[in-house]
Parts: C-alpha cells; structure tokens; sequence
C-alpha cells in the first residue's frame, strides 16, 4: 500500500502583487514518487515549491507536508535551491558548503559536532565527492558542484528532497550522469524536482506536473521511439500532454 | 630601534601596539564576514554614523559637563543604532537599502560636524576622529576595546555555522531552520563594533580599507573562512605594528602609513597572482 501523505495540497491559490500566479491547485505527493515539475517561466513552478517548503504562505487553501505544517516539516525535507545566485568567490571548502546542510540537526551553539562531520563525510561518498572534501567550492566543475548541493541536501537526512533546476546550463552528458544519481537515490526518498526545460524527462522521473498558473499531473510512459533515444544519449519517458491548462497563458 | 625604545618607555605606545593588536582580532574576523558576503558598503554607512555619535557625545561632555561620558561610548550607540536601523529596512524596504544606508551615512557626518562646531575647544578633534589617532588611546578606551572584542569573538564562535550559512545561502539556511534576519542583524551589529574599534586606529574615513584589504590578501591563499580569518588577523597585526613603526621616526600619520601598507601589500599580492596565471 502506497503511503501518499508526503506532501496534500489542496485547492491552493496564491497572489503575488495581487497577481494570481497560481490557482485552484491541487496536488497530492505520494512515497517514492519522483516528481518533475514542468512550466514556463513565470509560471509559477518554484512559487510552488516555496509553498512546499514554507517559505511563501498561500493566500487560500492548505499544504500540508508529512501531515504536518510545511514549518514544522522541514526537518524532513532536503533543499537544493538555484545554483545561480551562489557566489563563486566565497571563501568555502566543499566540506563546509555540506555541512551547512547539518544546520538544525545537532546542536545550536559552536563548531559542527563529530556526529555532523561523519553524516558530512558519508554523503559525500554517496554522491562522489569525498576524495574533493577540501578543495574549494569553486574548484568544482559545474556538474560537481550540483552533486555538492544535493549532498547538502541529503546531509540534512531528509525523507523529502526537493531539487530546483538542478540541471540549468550543463550539458546533455553531466545532466544523464545526474539522473544516474537522482535515481539511485529515489530508492531511499521522494523526489520534486523543478526544471523550466521540458526538452526531455529522464527514465528516472515517475510523475510530471506542469504548472502554468494551473496544474496538471502526467504519469510518465516509456518511449520505444529509439531515433528519440539516440538523440538523448539514453532512455527517455514520454508524457502525454493532453490537457488545457498549458496553453492557457 | 627608536620605536621599540618608545614602546618601553611610553605608555602611549604601548597603549597604541595593544589597541592595533586588539583591533586586528576583530578586523580578521568580522572582515572576513563582510567581505564573504559583500557588505562593505553598510559598513562604510555604518562608520560615517559612527561621528554623529562622536560629536553628541563630545559635546555632551564639553557642554553638558557628563565628565564620564567618552566620544568612544557614543561611537558605539551610534554604530549600533544605524546597523539596526539598515538590518530593518533590508528586511522590510528591501529594494531601498541602499537610499537608507546613504541617508545614515551623509545624516552620521552631518549631525556630527554640527556638535564639533558647537562645542569649544581644538577642532583637532574632527580630524582624530575622521583620520584615526592611535597615539591618543587610553587605558579606558583600551578595555572598551578589549570588552567589544571579546563580545565579537565569542558570537564569532557560538554562531559560526549560522552566519556563515546566512552568507552563503540564505534560503538554504532559511530552510534549515536558521532565523536569517536575526542573523543578518547580528552579523550587522559585529560589523558596527568593529567599525568602531578599528575607527580608533585608522579613522570613519579609513575603516572600510582596513576591514577589505587584510581579507583580500588572505583570500588568495585560504579556501575556508576560519583559514581567511586567521590569516586575515596575523596580516592586520602585521600592518599596524609595522606601519606604527615606520611612521613613528619621520613622525607620519599612523593611521595612513597602515593604510598605505596594507594597500601596496595588496596590490603587490594581486598583481603577482595575475601575472601567475597567464
């Protein structure tokens, strides 16, 4: 029996500006499921995961997470926000930027604890890092430095991880490698993940949601099309996009 | 030879060796922060506000007869106040910050050369404050120093993680359960009491130069904050016992030749590193 209490949103409307950026939306996010939510820009796709998170409040409706509170939720939810506002300069180890993710985990006052370091260390063996532990952030190809956030986000130990364009501005190859990862990881938790690039959905994706001002949910099939295969240097899923909401601007 | 003579043998140099030693702990590790996470010109608002507060004080002391009352006290109310009142507007103005870091730093400047005119006595005083005086410190201003310091590295040390984080990723942290603003407002009244520590040395005018540059040339060999802060501080206490030392012969401001050291070490540190890597 299929647990579907991980994220219940119901008949969420929220205005920004007294701009109606989404309406009537309703969504339900069931155990190991892998999410993508798709939309244009503007559209309102991370405005819905703020409302996930519980860093937006929305102006009708409900979302709950875990049954609780987005707020009293986040200790279960691991958050890769957009890599493009990170400042490349910042004095930062790799370890330090992973450990950031132990925050309201261990204790509140002084240094990280030993306990924070091992998690730290074991899940950047999980996606691939440990041997980069001490290089600087910067250091980090592109590609990396997105399996660094996503180990940020697992060090929080979370059941939930939710993933903002973790895939802007890489190439075709390092993003396949990173559905490798995102794969193997939604064996253990579910994953929502926003990308504004619907081009193609990687085997790895279960559900696809699109968001313009409206939601729309898609079960992914498999595409037997190979010419499309090739094309994307691997398997790729079809959505059948069948519904008005999308072309409604 | 001459300066190691007078530091024995005048407590004001001493007084002004201790001052730059106590002020580079502060200037490493809050400059670090401001650097990280680009502020400097909320700490360049937050200095020049720092006279208004000089000059109330001055002239509340002169005037008023409150003998107790130092322009260094006043330093620290003013400081305080105008990094709470930008940590406000950046969290409810957000998109004016900068008019009001503006505003605080032409209003400091202006209340306070109204109370220097108004108050009697060397006009001397306006030219301490705005070019630093380490020469004139004395053994209260020394424990103020002391005092601010040890505030400064005990938050520094409990929440570490915290404002690190804040800098780096605000969302994330906000995620994690960090209280940002909070920490945006701490982070903002560690870089006020620097500022006033380090207003003592180099002077308002000054104060961003020095809390930048010893940072700057740290970062080129750190890959860690504590690193660059433990850097940062050994450079300043370099800069400032070196720099008092080089101008107390030719008797040269103190506070500029420091400056200018740290200045040309900088420059002379960036360019060979650019040279490095064509």
């Amino acid at each position: 029996m299929e647990k579907c209490a991980v994220v219940e949103i119901e008949k969420v409307f929220f205005a920004y500006d007294g701009e109606t950026v989404l309406e009537d939306v309703n969504l339900t996010i069931c155990e190991k499921d892998f999410i993508w939510i798709v939309g244009p820009n503007g559209g309102g796709k991370t405005t819905l995961v703020k409302l996930i998170l519980g860093l937006l409040t929305p102006s009708g409706g409900a979302v709950r997470v875990f049954e609780k509170s987005p707020q009293q939720a986040r200790s279960k939810i691991g958050y890769m926000p957009q890599h493009a506002h990170l400042d490349q300069r910042f004095p930062v180890s790799v370890s330090d930027v992973v450990l950031m993710g132990r925050l309201g985990e261990g204790r509140r006052y002084g240094p990280f604890s030993k306990k924070d370091r091992q998690v730290a260390y074991e899940v950047l063996e999980e996606v691939g890092l440990n041997e980069f532990a001490d290089r600087h952030f910067a250091s980090l190809s592109g590609g990396q430095q997105r399996r660094l956030l996503i180990a940020r986000a697992l060090a929080s130990q979370p059941q939930l991880l939710i993933l903002d364009e973790p895939t802007a501005n890489l190439d075709l190859l390092v993003v396949r490698e990173l559905y490798e990862l995102l794969h193997k990881l939604n064996s253990q938790f579910t994953i929502v993940m926003v990308s504004h690039d619907p081009a193609f959905v990687s085997q790895a994706v279960k559900n696809v949601v699109c968001v313009n001002r409206k939601v729309a949910v898609h079960p992914t099939t498999a595409v037997g099309d190979e010419v499309l295969s090739e094309l994307y240097h691997g398997h790729v899923r079809m959505v059948r996009h069948g519904h008005s909401a999308a072309e409604k601007e | 030879m001459e300066f190691i003579d007078a530091v024995f043998n005048h407590t004001f140099m001493l007084y002004a060796l201790l001052t730059g030693v106590l002020a580079s702990i502060a200037c490493g590790v809050v400059g670090t922060y401001v650097v990280a996470r680009r502020i400097t010109y909320i700490a360049g608002g937050i200095a020049h506000s720092v006279l208004g507060g000089m000059g109330l004080a001055y002239y509340l002391k002169v005037v008023q007869g409150l003998s107790w009352l130092q322009p260094l006290h006043g330093a620290v109310v003013a400081a305080l106040a105008s990094a709470v009142t930008i940590a406000l507007a950046s969290i409810y103005l957000k998109e004016r910050e900068d008019t009001v870091i503006g505003a605080i730093w032409a209003i400091g400047m202006a209340v306070g050369i109204i109370f220097i005119a108004k108050t009697p006595g060397y006009s001397e005083n306006l030219m301490s404050y705005l070019f630093g005086n380490i020469l004139m410190v004395t053994r209260g201003d020394l424990w103020l120093i002391a005092a601010l310091d040890a505030f400064v590295v005990i938050v520094g040390y409990l929440f570490h993680k915290q404002i690190a984080a804040v800098c780096f990723d605000e969302e994330f942290a906000r995620v994690r359960g960090v209280r940002v603003q909070l920490f945006y407002l701490l982070l903002l009244c560690l870089t006020a009491l620097t500022v006033v520590i380090l207003t003592t040395v180099v002077g308002i005018v000054m104060v961003i130069a020095f809390l930048t540059l010893p940072v700057a040339v740290a970062g080129y060999f750190t890959r860690k904050l504590w690193q660059t802060m433990v850097l940062a501080t050994l450079l300043s206490i370099f800069f400032m016992t070196f720099g008092l030392a080089l101008s107390y012969s030719p008797d040269l401001p103190a506070g500029a030749t420091i400056i200018i050291l740290a200045g040309l070490t900088y420059l002379i540190v960036s360019v060979i590193k650019a040279l490095r890597k064509i």
